[in-house]
């Protein structure tokens, strides 16, 4: 099937193109990174993790959130989602080769990453991290080839496939659960240590992969003739909907038991991101973003009119997106290092460099996502018109 | 001796895959061979032991800046800290990396702190360094063993085996660790270099390790030979004749956070030796 990313006009091409062009940009930064060291980036010794660690948490969130279309489609045979579930498959793909990507690209001595394998260390999340990523990332690609190489040839996907499946439910939720432990169990970070991250952290992915995934799934429908279903588009949306306000709602807990305790620790974080601290208030403009994006599209996804509106609803993923991105992919990873561990407040901006490589990942996973696509678009537009039962 | 295309590409792809895995096994020593055991290699007989080393900090004892500048340098210069500086001669806060330092009492134990107390303590500055914890937290989040305790309580960091992930710098609640952002060596001022020490590369962590190198040789740590007398006490805390134990037996003493259970092993004298 792999041929078929290879076909295609010049807009797919130009692309194609576009995406490399970044990638390649991307990885000449990373060559003065590597070269010079991480110093190139805005991180220092209070803030040690910075837009990496973020983009890599966040996408954990959007590789774990295919498992929404997989639960309602495989567990409860909901038939609607039979061509949409292989867009969240390979949209988990991509996102999980992302995240492996961040995590290498913040290492301080790459050459050095076996050493996790050459000393497994169990008592370390971070091991548990890569054992459960990697192993999210075969399931994804062996279940998205198997499934779309039986709808090729027209019949339903092997038997033996079906274990795989109901595997990669719990699976999903372990990635993003141990994910959420990275920071959850570490004393002393009082913006991290909080029962709720992991619930949070699943609420988040699951309104902000979903999301994406519309957006996705509506320029495909746009640029192919693969229609991935207006009713499935819109049963995304109700899922999206019901897990911003699970997301929303968990942030007011947190808000709730940092205020009313009044412990000075555990309000600072917030007063640093949504106030400014100590004269510090650079993240201030951008939180606030978050929350009225947040709001916004809120409102939008649970107004039915609105939600039934595509072009609405497809706004409201955007703006969705955005506010997620800010929440999860670059407040909840400063706020956990400002202040710290001294109370001191020592802020952080990413660098150009810093930003170059980052876009350069993320080009990475676009050009996966695209010949991915490309390829299920293809099988899919041969076989239109014929349903498979899975 | 002719081969064909397939051949060849047969042979340099094995011997490619042996020479790979060559690499991985001689990077620490062939995974087929244990190294030694403890109990093989001699110990120096002049090394100094204890079960667990711990230190006591008498604020008191220092006075002037130049008590603490003495103390921070000997321990910086004697393990190749680098010093760097922004273009006007201040500390590099970007790249900045230290082992033990000062600073204020509320930043060193906040929420201790409170409106009344005497200006003395408020504004004194207090060194903080690595409180080599019973139960760190640094040591139970490293994917690579790189950090891991002694069986006499220091925590030790290994340069070589570390990947520069940072989860022990996010995970440290004393931020007493270092990242080498650039290649720290053009920092080290020529005139403090210690041959006797290594330098370290970019991209690994580094903090206090009590002077294990000292130590074994039957020295003191670097710090408590610099600090005025009787301001740095170090010793053996589960030797009921150390001096250590003697004070934290009868004075008061307190320890940086140990509300989160990580057991710090630097106790500081407050209020001086008169009264407790």
């Amino acid at each position: 099937m792999l041929e078929k990313a290879l076909e295609g006009g010049k807009r797919y091409w130009a692309w194609v193109f576009f995406l490399g062009a970044l990638a390649l940009i991307g990885t000449y930064f990373y060559l003065r990174q590597f070269n010079i060291g991480l110093g190139i980036t805005g991180m220092h010794r209070d803030v040690s993790w910075g837009l990496y660690i973020g983009q890599f948490t966040f996408l954990v969130g959007v590789a774990a959130s295919a498992v929404m279309l997989v639960i309602p489609y495989y567990l409860h045979d909901y038939k609607k989602f039979g061509k949409i579930v292989i867009l969240g498959e390979f949209l988990a793909i991509s996102a999980v080769t992302m995240c492996i990507l961040f995590i290498f690209v913040d290492m301080g001595q790459p050459m050095r990453i076996m050493n996790v394998l050459l000393h497994p260390t169990p008592n370390s999340i971070m091991f548990w991290d890569a054992f459960v990523l990697s192993g999210y990332l075969f399931l994804n690609a062996l279940i998205g080839w198997i499934t779309l190489g039986s709808d090729r040839k027209g019949v339903p996907p092997p038997k033996w496939i079906k274990p795989f499946i109901y595997l990669s439910i719990p699976w999903a939720i372990s990635i993003h659960t141990v994910t959420a432990f990275l920071y959850a169990g570490l004393p002393g970070r009082h913006f991290w240590l909080t029962a709720i991250m992991a619930a949070r952290f699943l609420a988040s992915a699951f309104a902000g992969g979903p999301a994406l995934l519309i957006i996705l799934a509506m320029i495909v429908r746009k640029l192919t003739k693969f229609d991935p279903g207006k009713e499935a588009i819109q049963a995304v949306g109700k899922i999206v909907a019901y897990a911003m306000f699970a997301n929303v709602f968990f942030l007011v807990l947190e808000l709730f038991t940092a205020f009313y305790s009044q412990i000075p620790g555990h309000m600072h974080p917030f007063k640093y991101l949504f106030t400014g601290l100590e004269g510090h208030a650079e993240l201030v403009p951008l939180m606030w973003t978050s929350v009225v994006f947040a709001a916004i599209s809120l409102v939008m996804l649970i107004v039915p009119s609105i939600r039934r509106n595509e072009g609405l609803l497809l706004l409201a993923c955007i703006v969705l997106f955005i506010s997620l991105w800010i929440d999860k992919g670059f407040g909840l990873i400063i706020g956990g290092f400002v202040p710290n561990p001294l109370e001191e407040v020592h802020t952080y901006w990413p660098t150009f460099p810093e930003t170059m490589i980052t876009i350069g990942v993320w080009a990475v996973g676009f050009l996966i996502l695209t010949f991915l696509y490309k390829i299920a678009v293809s099988v899919r537009e041969q076989t239109a018109g014929i349903e498979i039962d899975h | 001796m002719s081969m064909d295309r397939r051949q060849f590409l047969k042979i340099t792809g094995i011997s490619s895959i042996l020479s790979f895995g060559a690499t991985v096994a001689s990077a620490t020593h062939p995974i087929w061979m244990k190294g030694l055991a403890p109990e093989q290699v001699d110990r120096n007989k002049e090394a100094l032991t204890a079960k667990r080393w711990a230190m006591v900090v008498d604020m008191s004892k220092f006075k002037t800046e130049d008590d603490f500048n003495r103390t921070i340098d000997a321990c910086h210069h004697t393990h190749n800290v680098p010093d760097f500086r922004t273009p006007d001669g201040k500390v590099d806060k970007k790249l900045e990396i230290k082992w033990i330092w000062k600073t204020g009492f509320e930043r060193a134990f906040p929420g201790q702190e409170n409106r009344y107390m005497s200006e003395h303590i408020k504004e004194m500055p207090f060194l903080v360094l690595c409180n080599h914890c019973d139960n760190p937290a640094c040591v139970r989040v490293c994917p690579t063993k790189a950090t891991f305790k002694l069986p006499d309580g220091i925590t030790m960091q290994d340069m070589h085996r570390c990947i520069g992930c940072r989860f022990c710098m996010a995970a440290c609640p004393y931020g007493a660790r270092s990242f080498n952002w650039v290649d720290p060596r053009p920092a080290i001022k020529k005139e403090f270099l210690n041959k006797e020490y290594p330098t370290r590369t970019k991209g690994v962590v580094e903090k206090c390790t009590f002077c294990t190198e000292r130590l074994s040789v039957g020295k003191m740590p670097a710090c408590v030979e610099a600090a005025p007398k009787g301001g740095l006490i170090f010793g053996d805390l589960e030797d009921p004749a150390s001096e250590v134990r003697k004070i934290v037996e009868t004075k008061l003493t307190i320890r940086r956070k140990p509300d989160l259970g990580t057991g710090p092993a630097i106790y500081y004298l407050i209020g001086g030796s008169d009264h407790a």
